[in-house]
Order: structure tokens, then C-alpha cells, then sequence
């Protein structure tokens, strides 16, 4: 009971970056446990040298099953079969929304112990130790299992992307039943690009706005400020005003958007929820202004303002164009 | 048709959370509210009841927690829910995500709702998978986060943002859907709707009043352990500048910058 099953997320034919992360710390941590890593491609016809590819990454063997894309639940059906057929002591899943809802429907079939947003896993005993951050990250949880077999979600960007596998994996295909209630839903079309392709990801500068800017127009403020930094510089934005169409969806920064690391980040009317910061923590240097003092975003900020960015924002970009014309 | 809507009482965000020490579980005590996104679930079944496309019966709001998390109930009946249930039990104090589920999901079986709707997160505990583990349960077809819901017949049609866009999903209820907070503006309750939501009919159950298995349930017998808390690495923290008068503000934003060589 020392193999660890790795859900691997595919999609338009390449692994999602945070299931190839989960592939690396699954075999770093069976090695730890005695066990192998074994990932899981579920779809319709995956491609088996995409399937291979993840044997790079370490694992030992990898799993496809043929089933509808893009649907958590018959990748439960496919996992629980995967594990009911013996050897899996834990499943393992990178960060992102299929993987919290795989992960969470697995536990309820299998009896098992899950939890999620992990931050870092660790072996001791031959038994592994989630931690998790709580409270907006000011404490961490330590979670162990005492099901058969223990489920660990973790958080977005959690674990590195390591290539020490021996080469191209095995793989196997996996036969199951789906689920009644699996086919009882079907996906129309997926992954739909809203609002204009604009690249954020090598911005060095990001000023990203979010619900306190109040209405779309807001967002003008924040095109002219990054218009007054000039060079490498463009504006993203939060989850929330992507949702409401005030923004293109390819400039999301967080859980189901982009992961940046701009040398300077200034969020503008941003709370800073924990599905924001997962996929912005990694910038230089943050800056955030906010009307709420209690805005968690003031906890990681380097420097932050609270008041009304309406008048803040006109006026600090007037200040920069100044200070470059000068 | 019947909806029900699973609702939970959450610390008020306003206030500042905090461990016990002794059990390494969030202190739940302090001020309380219901958990903001459950309104949008509570609005979600509002506007499927007045759209008139389907007959719906009767919305029920159910919630499992402590005596005060009826108050949870209150607010949740004061915007539209006809009747609540609240499962409390000492027994279930401490069960993990997959045991909370669990409970939830045999509670729901006593009322066999056509759809199950909640919020897509608490604000407490982040848990956003409670809805997988009680759709699991059920035996129910199930998807999170969705800000765009429509019923035809018995015919779902979900949109949500994914890993890779927006996604479309259609679904055959019964279901267990959980809204995003795009989804809808919930209304404000009414002064009347708030005086008569303690009128409103509350059901109390206990785990032997809903077939729980007690041995599923509670801290000591859900799979996931959770131990100690401690402390994460310190970050120095930042500097805060209240903004009072802003050309002044503007000053020291620029200068932090300029030190920084980021203008």
C-alpha cells in the first residue's frame, strides 16, 4: 500500500503544468515510502506518448482510460477503480478545480481522508504528512491519514517540475465502468476563450485591477497607469471582474488563470483572496491599494495603501509620467 | 420541484480568526454570519422559482453546525427559503470535509430534493468540495463553481471557468450544483421577511433522526487527521500608508518605487 496514483491533467494535447509538478513530488515521495508513482490520463483517446511522456517526470507506470473529457466524475470512477484493484496507499493531485472536485468525490467513494490547498508533503515512517496554510496563511495544519488510503490536493504551484524520471513510461490501459451519475452529465464545449488574447505572462510590470475599481470603465485607470510605466508593462486582472465581463478572460491571474512573477505587481481594488495570491506570491515586489484596512491582500503586500484608489491611481500616474519625463 | 440549499454559518470576514492552541481546530466561536456565497445559492433558487419555466415546490435552506447556526437558518429563510433543517448533533463536532458531506448527504436523502444548490465556497475553511462529496453520496451528477444556470425541464445548463476557459455542461437533475458569486446580485431581505423568518417552519434533527452512521462522523473517526497548527515562516511585513492626503501618498508611492528602481 506504498504507490501513490497521480491524476495528470491533459488538455489540447500537452500536461497540465500542476499534474506534471504532482507527477515529480509523487515519485520523489514514493521513493521516500518504499512505493512506485503511477500517473492517470483520462479521456477520449489519449494519446499513449503523451501518456509515456510522464515517465520523464518519474513515473514508474502510467494509466489511460477512456472516458468523456473535462468532467471530474468519471475520473472518480476510473481513480476508485484504479485504486480498488490494490496497492495505493494515496492519491495525489496538483493544483486546480478538476482536481479539487476529483479529489473530493474520490474521498466520498473510497471512505477517505482528504485534504486540500497542500502546500507541502512530507514522508516520515513510511507515512506522508500534508501541510496545510490556514486562517489566510498565518498558521499551517499538519494532516496525516487514518483511512486506507489518504488524498492530498495541493495547492496551486505547489510542487516543482522536476525531471528525473528514467525515460518513457509503461503504460496501461485502465477498463471501468462509468458511473451513473457520471453519465448523467455531458460537457457542450469547453475552455472558451472570453474578451481579447492578451499576453500578460511576460509583463515585468502588472497593474491588475479588481472588483473595487466598481464598474469595467474602472479598468481605464489601470490602463493608464501601465501605459505610464511604459516598456514591459499590461494590465491583469481578478477571477471576479472576469466573471462579470469587465475584462478579458486570457489576463486572470490566479487558481483557473495565470501564475505571474512581474517585478513589480500593483493590485488595485483587489482583496486578495487565496485564489488570487496562489498565482501572484511569486512577484517581486507587490504593491496594493485597497479602501478595506482589513483586506487580506494588506497581509503579503510590501507596501500597501489604503484608500480610494479613484483618487489615487489618476493622480500616481500623472507622478510617473512626470518622474520618467524628468 | 424541490430545491434545497445548503447553508452554513461562518465567522463574520470582518473579524480576526484565529487557532485553538489546544486542538489545532479554528475557533469557531466569535461573531458569526451566514457565508456570503450561500446567498447566491439561496438568490440561484429564488430566480428558477420566479422564472416560472418550472413548478418549484418548495426551497429549502439546511444546514448542519452548533444551537447558533440557526441563525444561519433565519437569514437564509429571510431571502426566500420556505423551511429549513438543521442537523446538529455533539456527535458530529469536528468531522472533516469528507464526514460533513456524508451528514449533509444523508440529511438531503430524507427530503429527496430535484436539485441540491450551494455555495462554491466557505469562507471559512476554504472547503469548496463539499458539494463533489455530497453529489458522491447521492449518487448525483455534480458541478462546482458555476456562474451561469439555466433549467429546462429536467435539463441543466451550467457555465463555470475551468483550468483552460469557460466550460459549458449540461446536466440531468437531480443534481448538487455550487455557484460562484458571478452568478447572480442577491436581494436584500425584506424588514417583514426578517421579523417572520423565525415563524418559518425549522426542523432539528440529530444523526439518529437521519440514519448517520456515528461511526463516520465526528473528529475521531474522520480519515483525515488534523493535527497541530504552527506558526509558517515569518514575512517582514509591509508598509502601510493610510491615505490622507494623496498627493502626499502619491509622493511616498513614487519614491518607494524609485528606490526600488521599478520607474
Amino acid at each position: 500500500m506504498s504507490d501513490i496514483l497521480v491524476y495528470a491533467l491533459h488538455y489540447d494535447g500537452a500536461i497540465n503544468k500542476n499534474s506534471l509538478g504532482a507527477v515529480a513530488e509523487g515519485a520523489r515521495l514514493a521513493k521516500q515510502i518504499g512505493g512506485e508513482a503511477h500517473a492517470i490520463l483520462v479521456g477520449e483517446d489519449v494519446p499513449a506518448d503523451l501518456a509515456a511522456s510522464l515517465g520523464e517526470y518519474g513515473a514508474a507506470k502510467v494509466l489511460t482510460a477512456q472516458a468523456p473529457d473535462g468532467l471530474a466524475q468519471p475520473v472518480v470512477d476510473a481513480m476508485a477503480a484504479a485504486i480498488g484493484a490494490g496497492g495505493y496507499g494515496y492519491a495525489l493531485f496538483g493544483g486546480g478545480l478538476l482536481g479539487f472536485e476529483i479529489g473530493a468525490g474520490l474521498a466520498a467513494r473510497l471512505d477517505a481522508g482528504v485534504a486540500m490547498e497542500i502546500t507541502t508533503v512530507r514522508a516520515q515512517d513510511g507515512q506522508l504528512i500534508a501541510e496545510r496554510p490556514i486562517l489566510g496563511d498565518s498558521a499551517i495544519s499538519e494532516i496525516t491519514y487514518r483511512s486506507d488510503v489518504g488524498i492530498i490536493i495541493g495547492r496551486l504551484n505547489a510542487f516543482e517540475i522536476t525531471k528525473d524520471g528514467a525515460g518513457p513510461a509503461p503504460v496501461e490501459t485502465l477498463s471501468f465502468t462509468l458511473s451513473p451519475q457520471a453519465a448523467r452529465a455531458r460537457i457542450v464545449t469547453r475552455g472558451e476563450q472570453r474578451g481579447a488574447d492578451v499576453d500578460i505572462e511576460g509583463a515585468s510590470v502588472l497593474v491588475a485591477g479588481g472588483r473595487g475599481l466598481g464598474k469595467k470603465e474602472g479598468f481605464q485607470l489601470c490602463d493608464d497607469l501601465a501605459a505610464a510605466f511604459g516598456g514591459s508593462s499590461a494590465v491583469a486582472a481578478t477571477r471576479a471582474v472576469v466573471d462579470a465581463g469587465w475584462y478579458p478572460y486570457a489576463a486572470q491571474i490566479g487558481q483557473t488563470g495565470k501564475t505571474v512573477a512581474p517585478k513589480l505587481y500593483l493590485a488595485a481594488g483587489i482583496s486578495g483572496a487565496i485564489q488570487h495570491k496562489v498565482g501572484m506570491m511569486g512577484s517581486e515586489n507587490i504593491v496594493a491599494i485597497n479602501k478595506d484596512a482589513n483586506a487580506p491582500i494588506f497581509e503579503f503586500s510590501d507596501l500597501g495603501i489604503v484608500g480610494d484608489l479613484n483618487k489615487i491611481l489618476p493622480k500616481l500616474t500623472e507622478a510617473i509620467k512626470a518622474h520618467k519625463g524628468g | 420541484m424541490k430545491i434545497c440549499v445548503l447553508v452554513k454559518e461562518v465567522p463574520d470576514a470582518a473579524v480576526h480568526k484565529r487557532i485553538d492552541p489546544s486542538t489545532g481546530r479554528m475557533d469557531r466561536g466569535g461573531e458569526k454570519t451566514l457565508n456570503p456565497y450561500d446567498t447566491h445559492a439561496i438568490e440561484a433558487a429564488m430566480q428558477i422559482k420566479e422564472s416560472g419555466g418550472v413548478q418549484v415546490s418548495e426551497i429549502i435552506a439546511v444546514t448542519m453546525g452548533p444551537a447558533s447556526a440557526v441563525r444561519a437558518l433565519h437569514k437564509a429563510v429571510s431571502l426566500g427559503a420556505d423551511r429549513s433543517v438543521h442537523l446538529s448533533d455533539d456527535a458530529l463536532a469536528g468531522s472533516d470535509v469528507a464526514a460533513t458531506g456524508y451528514a449533509l448527504a444523508q440529511t438531503l436523502k430524507r427530503e429527496s430534493p430535484d436539485l441540491v444548490l450551494l455555495g462554491q465556497q466557505s469562507d471559512d475553511g476554504e472547503c469548496y468540495t463539499i458539494g463533489a462529496v455530497v453529489a458522491e453520496h447521492l449518487s448525483m451528477p455534480s458541478l462546482t463553481q458555476v456562474i451561469k444556470l439555466d433549467l429546462a425541464g429536467d435539463e441543466l445548463t451550467c457555465e463555470r471557468q475551468a483550468e483552460y476557459g469557460y466550460d459549458t455542461v449540461k446536466i440531468t437533475t437531480p443534481a448538487v450544483i455550487s455557484v460562484g458569486d458571478a452568478i447572480n446580485e442577491p436581494r436584500y431581505p425584506s424588514l417583514k421577511a426578517i421579523m417572520g423568518a423565525k415563524k418559518k417552519p425549522l426542523d432539528t434533527l440529530g444523526v439518529g433522526d437521519v440514519e448517520i452512521d456515528a461511526g463516520k462522523v465526528g473528529g475521531e473517526h474522520s480519515g483525515a487527521r488534523w493535527t497541530s497548527a504552527k506558526a509558517p515562516p515569518q514575512k517582514a511585513s509591509g508598509q502601510i500608508i493610510e491615505d490622507e492626503d494623496t498627493a502626499e501618498t502619491v509622493e511616498k508611492i513614487v519614491a518607494w518605487l524609485d528606490e526600488r528602481k521599478l520607474i
